[in-house]
Formats: C-alpha cells, sequence, structure tokens
C-alpha cells in the first residue's frame, strides 16, 4: 500500500526544522503548514502562496490558516506528490505578500456582564483589570485569516502577558461581538453560542452578514485597534 | 407549494453545499448524504445541486398544493402518498392535495425529499442549503416548522421508474451489507504519525460506537482514547467534512457538512469522500469500523459514484425519452 502521508513527509525527515509540512486531507484537499514560529513574515509568505494556489485551475479554493494554507482540489491530483513538490518551491521562491488592510478601530465596553471573565483574566496575568484594558488596546493587530465560523478572523498581534487558558467550562451562549481572549490569542466572536474563550468586552459591530457585500466584514490583512467605550468594573 | 404539516426539530432545506466562501468561515453546510441528493435529482432530470428537503427527524408530513413528480431516497422506510404506500427511490407523482408522510426508517437515518425543479428557496452565498448556525439560507435561515409553505418549481414528469440504491448499486469496503457495523475507508492524515503505535493500530481494530452526541457537525465515536506520543499544541488549520479529529479526551470525531471551517485538534485521518453518505446513513448507536487505504483507492472509490450516478442519469433521461415518444405517439393516432 502506498504510504501518502510518510511519502509527502520525506523532506521534513531528512533534517531541516526549516521544511514545510504537506499532507493530504482525504483525497480532496491537502494542507501546507509553515515552518516556525507564528510571526506576520510567516503569515505573509502564506497569503503569496495563497495567491499563487487560486491562480492554479486545478484548485477550487484557498483556505489560509494560522501559518498554514488549506487547498480544495476540483480535481484531486493522481499523484500527491507532484504537487506537494511545487508548493515547496512556490514556498521558497515567493515573496512575502504585504497587504495594505484597512484599519478597523473597535469601541469596546470592557467588563460588565458581556466581558465577565476580566476579572478572572486579570487574576490570571497577575494585573489588574485596567492593566488589563491597557495591554490589551495597545497593539495594532492583524487579520490573518477567517475561519471557524462564518466572518471570525485569526489575529495576531496579542501581548503574551495576556495569555489566558481557555475555560474548562465554556460559556453556553456567548454574544456575537464579545470580545475574548483565548490561550495566546485575542478575538471578537462572530456567531452567538458556546465559547470558550474569556469575555472581556462587548463590541457592536457586526462579524458576518450574509447580504452584505462582502459578508464578512474583516478580511485578510486588515488592522485592528480597540479602544475603551466605557469600562464598568 | 409545500405545506408542512408535521415535522421534528432538525429538518431543513438542503442541496450540494455552499462553495467558494470557506475563506470566510462559512463551511459546507449541504445534503449529509450526498449520494441520496444526487440520485434523487438524477432521477427527476433535475440539475444535479438541485435542493431537497433533508429528513433526519420523523415522521415528517407535507401537502402538495398542486401536482408535482418527486422521488425520496436514503433510508428506507414507510412512505405513504395519499393513503397508499409508495417505493423509495422511484418517481412518483403527487397530485393536487396530496399528503406525504415519511415514517422513521428502519434502515438508514435520513431520508431526502426531492421534488421535479428542486425546492425554490432564495440562493445566498452561491446556496439554497441552510446554514443552521449562521442562520442564512434555506427557508429562512432554520430548520423547517409546521405550517411552512414551501413554493415548488416542478411539475409532473413520466414516473414509475427508479434506481438501484447505493446501498445495492455500489461497492464498498466490506460486502457484509447487512451487520451493524459500517465499514469506512479512510486515509491517514496530517498527525497520524504522532500517535502511539497502539493508537494507530486501535484507530484500525476498533468497533467505534457512533454516540448520541452525533449530528450535522460531526459524528462523535466511542470505543476507547487514543493518545498521543507526546501532546501537542496545533495552530488554527482548515477543516473539511470526513476529517477524524481527536480532541484530547482521546476519542475521535468525524467532521461532517455543517464542520466549522477551521479547528485545531490533533487530525488522525480522513474519511473518503466515497464513503461519507455511509456514515450520514448510520445510526446512532451502531459501530463503524475504519479501513485504511490509500490515496488511489480512494480515487478510485470515487470514480464508482460517479459512474453509478452517471448510469442512473442516462437511464432516466432515455426512459423520459421513450416514454414522452410513446406518448406522442399515441397522440397521433388518437388525431
Amino acid at each position: 500500500m502506498t504510504e501518502t502521508i510518510p511519502a509527502l513527509r520525506a523532506e521534513q525527515s531528512a533534517g531541516s526544522a526549516a521544511v514545510p509540512t504537506i499532507s493530504m486531507i482525504g483525497t480532496r484537499a491537502m494542507l501546507f503548514e509553515a515552518p516556525g514560529e507564528f510571526t506576520l513574515g510567516c503569515q505573509r509568505r502564506i497569503w503569496a502562496l495563497m495567491d499563487a494556489c487560486a491562480d492554479r485551475p486545478d484548485i477550487a479554493e484557498v483556505m489560509p490558516g494560522v501559518t498554514n494554507l488549506m487547498l480544495i482540489f476540483s480535481t484531486p491530483p493522481e499523484n500527491p506528490e507532484d504537487m506537494a513538490a511545487w508548493l515547496r518551491k512556490a514556498w521558497n521562491a515567493l515573496p512575502e505578500k504585504h497587504i495594505k488592510g484597512r484599519l478597523f478601530e473597535v469601541g469596546v465596553r470592557y467588563g460588565g456582564e458581556l466581558g465577565s471573565d476580566l476579572q478572572r483574566v486579570a487574576e490570571h496575568c497577575g494585573m489588574s483589570p485596567h492593566e488589563v484594558i491597557a495591554l490589551h488596546q495597545a497593539p495594532l493587530y492583524t487579520v490573518c485569516a477567517l475561519g471557524s465560523v462564518p466572518g471570525f478572523g485569526y489575529l495576531h498581534g496579542l501581548d503574551p502577558r495576556l495569555e489566558t487558558p481557555r475555560k474548562s467550562v465554556p460559556s453556553l451562549k456567548m454574544l456575537a461581538g464579545t470580545v475574548t481572549i483565548g490561550g495566546p490569542q485575542a478575538g471578537i466572536s462572530a456567531l452567538t453560542g458556546p465559547n470558550g474563550w474569556n469575555s472581556i468586552g462587548f463590541t457592536d459591530l457586526v462579524m458576518f452578514d450574509p447580504e452584505r457585500d462582502p459578508p464578512a466584514l474583516f478580511d485578510v490583512g486588515d488592522q485592528i485597534r480597540f479602544y475603551a467605550e466605557s469600562i464598568e468594573l | 407549494m409545500i405545506t408542512v404539516l408535521e415535522t421534528g426539530v432538525l429538518n431543513s432545506v438542503q442541496d450540494a453545499g455552499r462553495f467558494g466562501y470557506r475563506h470566510l468561515g462559512v463551511s459546507t453546510s449541504g445534503v449529509m448524504d450526498p449520494v441520496a441528493l444526487r440520485c434523487g435529482n438524477a432521477l427527476l432530470g433535475n440539475v444535479a445541486d438541485a435542493a431537497c428537503i433533508e429528513v433526519q427527524t420523523f415522521p415528517f408530513k407535507v401537502r402538495f398544493d398542486k401536482d408535482v413528480s418527486l422521488v425520496v431516497t436514503g433510508g428506507q422506510g414507510v412512505l405513504t402518498l395519499g393513503g397508499r404506500k409508495i417505493l423509495p427511490w422511484t418517481v412518483v407523482t403527487a397530485r393536487m392535495g396530496d399528503v406525504l408522510t415519511l415514517e422513521r426508517p428502519v434502515i438508514g437515518a435520513r431520508m431526502y425529499l426531492c421534488v421535479c425543479g428542486g425546492i425554490n428557496v432564495p440562493v445566498v452565498l452561491g446556496s439554497r442549503s441552510t446554514q443552521l448556525r449562521g442562520g442564512f439560507g434555506g427557508y429562512l435561515g432554520r430548520p423547517l416548522e409546521v405550517d411552512d409553505e414551501i413554493v415548488g418549481t416542478g411539475g409532473c414528469l413520466p414516473d414509475g421508474f427508479g434506481a438501484i440504491p447505493p446501498s445495492e448499486g455500489l461497492v464498498g469496503a466490506c460486502a457484509e451489507g447487512k451487520e451493524k457495523t459500517v465499514t469506512l475507508r479512510a486515509i491517514p492524515a496530517t498527525d497520524y504519525a504522532l500517535f502511539t503505535e497502539e493508537a494507530q493500530a486501535r484507530f484500525w481494530s476498533t468497533s467505534w460506537q457512533i454516540t448520541a452526541q452525533s449530528n450535522r457537525l460531526g459524528y462523535r465515536l466511542k470505543g476507547g482514547a487514543l493518545m498521543l506520543k507526546h501532546p501537542i499544541e496545533l495552530r488554527s488549520y482548515g477543516v473539511i467534512p470526513g476529517l477524524i479529529q481527536v480532541p484530547p479526551a482521546g476519542e475521535p470525531i468525524v467532521q461532517m457538512a455543517d464542520a466549522n471551517t477551521a479547528g485545531g485538534y490533533p487530525r488522525i485521518a480522513t474519511v473518503i469522500e466515497a464513503d461519507l453518505w455511509r456514515l450520514a446513513q448510520a445510526r446512532i448507536g451502531s459501530f463503524v469500523r475504519l479501513q485504511r487505504c490509500d490515496h488511489a483507492a480512494g480515487l478510485e472509490a470515487m470514480a464508482d459514484v460517479e459512474k453509478y450516478l452517471k448510469s442512473i442519469q442516462e437511464n432516466s433521461a432515455l426512459y423520459r425519452k421513450s416514454f414522452i415518444r410513446r406518448d406522442a405517439g399515441q397522440t397521433g393516432k388518437k388525431s
């Protein structure tokens, strides 16, 4: 039997840690995972690869993740290794893609009922709620990818001092628009529903509306800065 | 028009799926059993991705407010139209006022009501499928409720012919067929090598039971924990239906039509596209086994599905043509 996965992983096992991992997800999809840390530079190379793949007629959909890229084929390849070789070559050759995204200034009502985990985050991080808010507002976040649910943006930029584990018991009905921290990531929930991330505030922005064009508020490369509309402790 | 007279909680309008919006976080949705939909549409001469009503809670009862030809595919159970029993996988014509009842299937889990011309609801983001979590698409973005009125598009066709169901017409991984265990072929995925050898072996040898926490989002399987050699933290990556993830507790989840577009759990394998419909028709409490296969075998299995559907499409077209010709001939004699 052909060992599809080990074959595609051949280069990685050969030694260098700086080699991407490429694997098949069934026959219809292929996943490219970049080596190294989660940096904006790495994500910009993923965006470049995304564009190169979108131009190929045998690829129906490209979906960037966090330092990775999933390809869905219109026609599954007879030989995935050919496609993998093309991806490795493109990855090494392509320059970073710098997207001049829009800047969203997101007003947040910190704390209160809709940001009820603010205290928990503060305690976990060993600082006051005001310090959490200040650190949350400081960086310029970048939308790396959209996914999970319609319109949800994976953001780069959270201050590592605010890293807080996801909750072991998720909130059953967290509202769309809740400003959250989940592990090392910051986010704005896009759908009302169960959510394990820590809620620290709320914004009225609607992340996704199928009637809107484009339906998702954010696009990859957009930048976000949070500011306090109000603070309730 | 089709009026819903009786329905369970999660019956919805679905088509072949919503494609092209995955990069915005919009999952595929669409029918859980694509072979059943495409077969129904082929029998009716509809476009392959015409929308249908997916019924997964029973009984389901509708009234037709005009004459329309229809096919019920998917799971096997008692079907009655206008008080008489009708055959599944067969074109029948409902008369104005006829009531169609779908009783709980004795084999399979989901039934598909396909009508001539397809179920006509507005196209949202390229599809008529209901995006249940996002609350858009399908019929008002929600499951069907009693008294809903769905505007049908079709008319009447030559009827009285049908197809051999895929459970008989398609060769699967295992010939046993009627046993309570479904065998699904799967290809090792990204993190397969990160599981312990014991976990890898157990993955293929266990009879996994489908738990009650299985739905259009995913099927949660029970049968023991699959452990990693070392714990790993993954960055969010793209997910498609069929992907089998293993959360920290160790019991696998097979992602299905409504799966989130991104996830972060380790990926052990992917059920091949050609076998996903078998899982969609497997009932809660029943068992699945996973049989290792490779890329070439996965492609071959899908080619078999396409061949099966193509023959149904061609034979249905021939039947309709000959029927119409015969009809025209008879009309000619009379005049």
